[in-house]
């Protein structure tokens, strides 16, 4: 696993020198040794850095319940802070660096665009202890998690695979980058399995956000013959159509049945929160090692919310075998054989993808429509 | 007896009351409305507007965020003031920074000191060629510049998405959306050590300098003014407006374009989807807060900087609710664009004539 | 047809909020004055139609709301700059960032809520017809009423004499102060016309197109507005055509997807390209004709002397 990222170079591009930052390395063991005696007693400082609102009901507001569970957890041992809306540009190195300088001693950047701008922070903050969402650089004080969302996707393939009348599924999709391709294949070769005839239309929007555009893009999908919606976008717009033309569908990030009471056949919720309380731990006892964490359905990163009643018990049956054999590990949702997009073997019979190629994967599998 | 509202003429008193007035309501707005949201309203206040101005490093990064606003400002005030509406210098922005991240890429491997004036020479020359197309279409069919420059912006940020998820992609980046990191040879330096104070600043000041030179003191300055302000008039005098619409957008889209060279040289060094929090939508407030004058919009970037920092600080140190720094931006804003109308505000007893008021 | 008829039916509502939105800031614009505050506006139409039909259980109090909200932060706007002469496009610019910060810290306790959505036209025996029904009579309110009022606009411009005072006072407020007309009170109007049209735009999109209040849930439509009152040549027909060619497109794009093995970004911009081609078409043959420009006091601020 940790083979598939690199470690930050040790040369640094611009910045402070390989010197310096050997210096300051020292200097920062010395100032923690000391530190964690003089201050056992003052709260931990802990930073959140978010790249979009906390109201946006999706990705940001489900690391932001993580970061009240954290509170919740620790209570008067932690103070935490957090930033919302902090754009994936100039800005977040900033951000970032400002939240170091204010003491804070753990920092959790949440998206994968303040990769460069934390490992860049990191190196002048090396007595700080950084974590980055979904990127692939680690560094002496830069761990990496990421959340296995893929595996709920190939719980929800087979309920869909079920469902779907049509056999046709419509996928309304952010942006092509491997946690999303990951998912849409992951749930095609899910639902496959169920119908070998199952096709999954897919949408790009090129957007994380925009409720009118998601709405449009199911619309656009159910028109085309879907009965089934899935998203990889932030709101829940998409099950909102879903509910209106009389569909299902499959929320992300949160439960999102309150919209769609009878098409929200189930939700992937995110839940953050034990991965944060089990750093926070570790940082409080002295045991933070910067790591390089793939939670999913195992460790209760992701979870799969209560499925309609409309899901017949037989199909909830499949779909809880298919969890818990991810769970068990003796089911893999990526087992030869897969062909892709254009009917060429990408993974023969009796094998599995490696975390390492998964996490950068680039290609559709056969069966979906883009 | 009928109330009439007058105004004052300007004059000087009111030119150094209006800004302060601006500052003595935004405080005192501010205060009460980090109090109603249960702060420590001065200690935010304090973290809004007084602390970002008190490290070193707070300071340069003052700079970091008004070199590209002052310097789009710069651009766009040209065109503001003959009345040319280019609101797509953020397409043209993004524009000038594929082309300098073009340069870069193309000579990942090479070492040599020209690679950075090239990517300079070509970010101006890519803000250029984007704003050309709406000057094109005005001057040649009469197509309205406000709808051409702003669809052009969207078209401009999918291109760059196009680029950085497709052929542009680092081969060793996972398949993320981003291009590689540029080699040194293509980064700005630094100038102070520790901060990301980049030339870009300098540049941006010296821009201004000449702005106001040409603006203030040639024949080409006057033209452009004459051409905004009486059309008729200039074109009795001669001057072509087509000419001046050209200027004003191979101006404005050269300087968006080198802005977005100095970003992804320095801060960024790579191209990524996003690029900047909507510098080229920002810097036209700024041009209009510095009231077109290229001296006063590299105040008016000044400011704008301290509030998106000072409300950075304040979300971290104070807890502001990040909406809460939008509105207390939007409210200093209101007030600063208001004080002096404020000040020059008069309400005055009309005398009725013969006991019956006069109807107009 | 009936297969198209759910993608007309996405057209409409595609367009519905940009019309409202575009059609008030057309009656700004007429009257001389440029309101860049559209998307602020329309933010908080959006929270407040949301927020007081979840609280009352009204739609028609949710939607008076969204007018409300709308109008006060255009009075706001208007006061900046008829009354203190502010600086037009820097105060509308100030009140998007104003309006999309009070939207979110107010709609913060509305987020994650669903409501019940605007009712739609139900009339026994039209609305079940096939194709007719559901392209015709089986809409909700909004959506007649942004239809309605672009006949409703331009006889009001073309054929009223406070239309034609609007007008005149757009094409130089010097002269129609100088004929007696009340410029300041006019624009004063337009204005908070312009902040009605805008959060009911922004109430289409929280209790129509998408039931549920997010922050900053417009994403962008208010500039699509500000562009298409610029396609229309502030004319309220060419209006209705540029909100339905943009939405129409936009839907067309996500339906074309993934043809010809093209890049979907290529598809995103179609909406765009689109507008540019057809403006520039329309304004390529009307140069030759007669010019369609812009009101002449657009954006200068009217000082009434004496």
């Amino acid at each position: 696993m940790s083979s598939s990222k690199i470690i930050v170079p040790e040369v640094s591009t611009r910045g402070i020198s390989r010197r310096s930052l050997l210096i300051g390395a020292g200097a920062a063991a010395l100032v923690l040794a000391s530190g964690s005696m003089a201050f056992a007693q003052d709260p931990l400082k802990i930073g959140f850095v978010y790249v979009g609102p906390i109201g946006d009901h999706g990705y940001s507001y489900s690391h932001d319940q993580a970061r009240q569970a954290v509170e919740k957890e620790f209570g008067d041992r932690v103070k935490v802070t957090f930033v919302e809306n902090v754009k994936e540009g100039p800005d977040s190195e900033r951000v970032i660096r400002q939240l170091a300088s204010e003491g804070n001693e753990l920092i959790f950047a949440t998206s994968f665009g303040f990769m460069q701008p934390t490992i860049r922070v990191a190196r002048q903050f090396p007595k700080a202890k950084f974590e980055h969402a979904t990127g692939y650089m680690k560094a002496p004080n830069v761990g990496i998690y990421n959340g296995r969302f893929h595996e709920g996707r190939a719980v929800h393939g087979t309920v869909a695979g079920h469902m779907s009348k049509s056999g046709v599924i419509g996928y309304v999709a952010s942006f092509p980058i491997p946690e999303v391709i990951m998912g849409i294949n992951a749930f095609t070769l899910a639902a496959q399995k169920v119908n070998p005839d199952i096709k999954v239309k897919v949408i790009w929007l090129n957007t994380w956000y925009d409720p009118g555009k998601e709405a449009d893009a199911a619309k656009a999908l159910i028109d085309g013959g879907a009965d089934v919606i899935v998203q990889h976008v932030d709101s829940p717009a998409a099950m909102q159509v879903a509910e209106s033309r009389g569909a299902y569908a499959f929320g992300q990030a949160s439960d999102m049945s309150r919209f769609a009471p009878n098409a929200h056949l189930s939700a992937i919720v995110y839940d953050w929160g034990p991965y944060y309380i089990e750093r926070v731990n570790k940082v409080l006892d002295g045991t933070w090692e910067p790591e390089d964490k793939w939670w999913g359905l195992k460790e209760g990163l992701i979870q799969i919310s209560p499925y309609n009643d409309k899901v017949p018990e037989d199909v909830q049956q499949a779909a809880d075998a298919v969890k818990n054999g991810i769970i068990d590990g003796s089911l893999h949702p990526f087992t030869g054989p897969i062909k892709d997009q254009k009917g060429v073997e990408r993974v023969p019979a009796g094998e599995t993808i490696s975390d390492a190629d998964l996490l950068k994967i680039d290609w559709l599998v056969e069966g979906v429509q883009s | 007896m009928p109330l009439r509202i007058d105004r004052r003429p300007d004059s000087t008193a009111i030119r150094v009351a209006a800004p302060l007035l601006a500052v003595l309501l935004t405080v005192g707005t501010g205060f009460l409305l980090f109090m109603a949201l249960g702060l420590n309203p001065a200690d935010t206040l304090y973290q809004f507007l007084i602390a970002p101005l008190l490290t070193f490093y707070s300071l340069t990064e003052l700079g970091v965020k008004a070199a590209p606003l002052a310097l789009i400002a710069c651009g766009l005030a040209v065109g503001f003031r003959a009345n040319v509406w280019n609101i797509g210098a953020e397409g043209q922005l993004t524009i000038g920074a594929i082309a300098a991240g073009g340069v870069a890429l193309a000579f990942w491997n090479e070492i040599g000191w020209w690679i950075l004036p090239l990517m300079l020479l070509a970010s101006i020359l890519g803000g250029m060629a984007w704003a050309s197309i709406p000057a094109f279409l005005k001057t040649r069919f009469g197509v309205n510049e406000i709808l051409t420059s702003l669809m052009l912006t969207y078209i401009a940020l999918l291109i760059l998405q196009m680029l950085v998820f497709g052929p542009w992609k680092d081969p060793d980046g996972f398949n993320f959306p981003q291009t590689r990191l540029f080699s040194d040879a293509a980064l700005l330096p630094v100038l102070q050590e520790g901060s990301r104070l980049h030339p870009g600043a300098i540049v941006a000041v010296l821009v201004a300098l000449v702005a106001w030179f040409v603006m203030a003191r040639t024949v080409i300055g006057f033209q452009i003014g004459i051409v905004g302000d009486a059309p008729r008039a200039a074109r009795y005098a001669g001057f072509d407006a087509r000419r001046t619409t050209w200027l004003a957008f191979l101006v404005g889209g050269g300087a968006a374009g080198l802005a977005g060279a100095f970003e992804v040289a320095g801060p960024i060094g790579q191209l990524v989807p996003t690029l900047t929090p909507g510098y080229g939508f920002t810097a036209i407030i700024v041009a209009f807060l510095g009231r077109l004058n290229p001296l006063g919009i590299v105040a008016a970037a000044l400011l704008m900087a301290l509030t998106y920092i000072g409300g950075e600080n304040a979300q971290i140190v104070s807890g502001l609710p990040q909406a809460a720094t939008g509105v207390f931006q939007g409210m200093l804003l209101f007030y600063l664009l208001a004080a002096d109308g404020l000040l020059r505000l008069r309400i005055r007893r009309v005398p009725a004539t013969n006991g019956k008021a006069v109807t107009p | 047809m009936e297969l198209a008829v759910p993608i007309i039916v996405a057209i409409i509502s595609a367009a519905t909020p940009l019309l409202l939105a575009a059609s008030g800031e057309l009656v700004v614009e007429r009257a001389g004055v440029l309101n860049l505050g559209i998307e602020g506006m329309m933010l908080m139409g959006a929270m407040a139609g949301f927020a007081v039909t979840l609280l009352t259980g009204s739609h028609i109090a949710g939607l008076a709301a969204a007018a409300a909200a709308g109008m006060a932060m255009a009075l706001v706007f208007a006061f900046l700059t008829l009354t203190l002469s502010a600086n037009q496009v820097a105060s509308g610019l100030a009140l998007t960032i104003f309006g999309i910060g009070l939207s979110a810290l107010i709609g913060s306790a509305y987020v994650g809520q669903p409501v019940a959505a605007l009712p739609k036209l139900d009339v026994a025996g039209l609305s079940d017809l096939p194709v007719i029904g559901p392209l015709l009579f089986r809409h909700d309110f909004l959506i007649y009423f942004s239809i309605a009022m672009v006949p409703v606009l331009w006889w009001y411009l073309n054929r009223t004499r406070a239309g034609l005072r609007l007008r005149a006072v757009g094409e130089s407020a010097e002269a129609a102060h100088a004929l007696g007309h009340p410029v300041i009170a006019i624009r004063y109007g337009a204005c908070l016309f312009g902040g009605l049209m805008a959060g009911l735009g922004g109430a289409f999109l929280s209790l129509s197109y998408t039931p549920m209040w997010a922050e900053s849930m417009t994403a962008g439509r208010g500039w699509i507005a500000l562009a298409l009152v610029v396609f229309a040549a502030w004319r309220p027909w060419r209006l209705l055509v540029g909100a339905y060619l943009f939405g129409g497109v936009g839907i067309f794009q996500l339906h074309a997807q993934g043809a010809w093995g093209l890049p979907s970004e290529l598809f995103s911009m179609l909406p765009y390209v689109a507008t540019i081609l057809v403006l520039t078409v329309i304004s390529a043959g009307a140069a030759r004709s007669r010019t369609f420009g812009a009101p002449a006091a657009l954006g200068r601020p009217f000082r009434p002397s004496g």
